[in-house]
């Protein structure tokens, strides 16, 4: 039997689903749809934004090789994609993922002030999750929103103009809607509707 | 002076729909293209519009057109770059979340003269929301037959899709691009052969930038002359210009080429001015990776003449006494930036992001990004100085896409221009090791 199976199998006893489900699916086809035949595997980026986000919020070994099973790929071609982009991550993270932008325009507007105010506030440096699982605190390089620095990003969303009172309410806000599901933002899967 | 062309329509309410956009005279141009021009007078056009590459190189577009391999059996492709990530660089999301249709409107009439049935739309991960907005334009303009099977009734059909990154800087070099949309790691392939002849699955291929591209339907409306009377002499058109850092009104602006650089950093309209009334110390013009320019230098030319809003006068001087125009991601320093600490910010982001294939710029960059950290944080001595300037020099050039290239100009113009700044962090470290955030000012307004 392969390690790959016997994984399956693991997960199956785990309880673990490492599949998408029937709807996410119909979208994963419409994707790889986008690009010509026998170029599936152009379609791994976004698939690995879906995986990440729909089974288990990160990219564990399983989760890739479903992904290069899916594509008709090997599994190494999925693991050298997953490792060289930031987006994607390797270990379990947060229900929120905090990337705060460090890079030269957001750090002359003080964007190094509230990367120091989250660490206090949250009790973690960079890379670290909170014990609730609740926040993980990640300093990303230029998000594309200078203009609108301080920025961060949690989960994909833009938070701009920054300050302790409004990262205040932000992180209040998050911990009250975390105990029910809803997400304030579509998942990567929706915005191809 | 002052004329626009990209967001003349901007502040419309609901401006991203079809139905308004249309109101508006939106895809106007793809009617006029399809039905009364052929494909060759569209890149005549274009050539006549002067239209430069609005990523950063600033290479004439309708000169990249003509290199596409038109020989060939294979099925050509168009390639839109939105994969922004240059430091200061803002103006491509600004545009897409605004007037999404007018991207889709340029890449259909350029589709259309390059002979291309396919066209993706790059843009970089963090830009998720985007993927919504651009979608569902792009299934509006399906819908009302401007995308798909004979548009408008012609025998001229486009597909086009939206293909999100995952955060890497290096995916805007149009060849890591390429392998990325490929499902691969954003590592530049070796030119040539250009992807104008091997790009996209080894077809032709043209890469454009959303800024580039958004132009194309008032060209194609209005005519390469027309287009050409904007601006000044080879600066040809508008430009989005993304405006942060220390001044009061950061955004993104759309300039007629020509303007003085002095208007745009005081007038009201544009930047405002310096914040908290402080005095402007240095400039970055076009993206990080542009080298950074003094006060005197980016108001005047090294001969004294006013520098203006040009590929040609922002250049003026080479590398001695000029910058770039860049991509238009407009960074102001205020008199308290620390120039020490930006210059290894800068270093560490390219660090972080140099793909390694490259030894120049994979090795050279962490030495930069460490020789400056200590430096920065009271630990350097005078040697360390022109170190950084060797290698500079040495990384410069030797590397397969211009990363390599982006990486040491910052760090050899900031040191042309403030080596004072760097000998004073190697000559006071005790001063230098207790200021928090390289916050030069705060010390110094305590004496």
């Amino acid at each position: 039997m392969s390690g790959q199976k016997i994984n399956h199998i693991l997960h199956q006893k785990l309880n673990i689903p490492i599949c998408f489900s029937e709807t996410t699916l119909q979208k994963v086809h419409k994707i790889i749809a986008h690009y010509p035949e026998g170029k599936q595997k152009s379609a791994l980026i976004p698939l690995l934004h879906i995986a990440q986000e729909e089974l288990g919020g990160y990219l564990s070994v399983d989760v890739m090789d479903y992904i290069a099973d899916l594509l008709k790929i090997q599994p190494i071609e999925v693991y050298e994609v997953a490792t060289f982009y930031s987006q994607y991550y390797l270990d379990k993270v947060g229900k929120y993922v905090i990337e705060v932008c460090r890079t030269g325009p957001c750090a002359i507007c003080g964007g190094e002030d509230i990367q120091d105010y989250l660490e206090e506030k949250l009790h973690i440096k960079d890379g670290e999750t909170t014990a609730d699982g609740l926040f993980t605190l990640k300093t990303v390089e230029c998000l594309g929103a200078c203009g609108y620095a301080p920025v961060m990003q949690i989960n994909t969303e833009f938070y701009e103009h920054l300050t302790p009172a409004k990262i205040d309410i932000i992180l209040e806000d998050l911990r009250l809607n975390a105990t029910n599901d809803k997400h304030s933002d579509k998942t990567w899967a929706e915005k191809y509707s | 002076m002052g004329r626009k062309i990209l967001l003349e329509n901007s502040d419309i309410p609901n401006i991203k729909s079809f139905d308004v956009f249309r109101a508006h005279g939106g895809y106007f141009s793809v009617e006029k293209a399809l039905k009364t021009m052929a494909p060759d007078e569209i890149i005549e056009e274009v050539k006549k519009s002067g239209l430069r590459g609005r990523g950063g190189a600033g290479f004439p577009t309708g000169l990249k057109w003509t290199f596409l391999d038109r020989k060939s059996n294979k099925p050509r492709y168009l390639v839109c770059n939105g994969d922004e990530s240059e430091p200061g660089t803002f103006k491509d999301r600004y545009l897409m979340e605004k007037l999404p249709h007018l991207l889709i409107e340029g890449m259909i009439c350029s589709s259309f003269a390059l002979g291309v049935n396919t066209a993706y739309i790059y843009i970089r991960g963090e830009f998720k929301y985007l993927l919504g907005i651009l979608n569902q334009a792009i299934n509006e303009a399906y819908k009302n037959g401007f995308l798909g099977k004979n548009i408008l009734g012609t025998n001229f059909s486009l597909d086009m899709y939206v293909h999100p990154g995952a955060g890497a800087y290096i995916c805007g070099e149009e060849t890591a691009l390429l392998e990325s949309l490929e499902g691969k790691r954003g590592n530049p392939r070796i030119k040539p052969p250009f992807p104008a002849v091997v790009g996209l699955y080894d077809c032709p291929t043209v890469v454009n930038n959303v800024e580039t591209l958004a132009n194309v339907g008032y060209i194609v409306n209005f005519g390469g002359d027309a287009y050409a009377s904007i601006g000044l002499g080879k600066s040809t058109g508008t430009k989005l210009i993304s405006a942060c850092g220390n001044i009061n009104n950061p955004g993104v602006y759309e300039i007629e080429l020509g303007m003085s650089v002095e208007d745009f950093i005081y007038k009201e309209e544009f930047c405002g001015g310096i914040k908290d009334k402080l005095e402007l110390k240095a400039v970055v013009p076009g993206g990080s990776s542009v080298p950074i320019v003094p006060k005197e230098l980016i108001l005047f030319t090294a001969s004294g003449e006013k520098r203006l809003m040009t590929y040609e006068s922002l250049a003026e001087g080479g590398f001695e006494s000029g910058t770039m125009l860049g991509s238009g991601g407009f960074i102001v320093y205020d008199e308290n930036a620390c120039i020490v600490r930006n210059t290894w910010n800068f270093s560490r982001f390219y660090h972080h992001e140099s793909c390694g294939q490259c030894s120049p710029c994979r090795e050279g960059t962490g030495w930069m990004e460490k020789i400056l950290w200590r430096i920065e944080h009271g630990h350097g001595n005078m040697k360390d100085i022109d170190l950084l300037v060797s290698i500079a020099d040495k990384i410069e050039g030797n590397t397969i896409c211009p990363l390599g290239d982006a990486a040491a100009w910052p760090v050899a113009s900031a040191i042309r221009h403030f080596r004072e700044d760097f000998i004073f962090h190697v000559q006071y470290p005790e001063i230098v090791k207790n200021i928090k955030h390289g916050a030069l000012y705060k010390y110094e307004n305590q004496d």
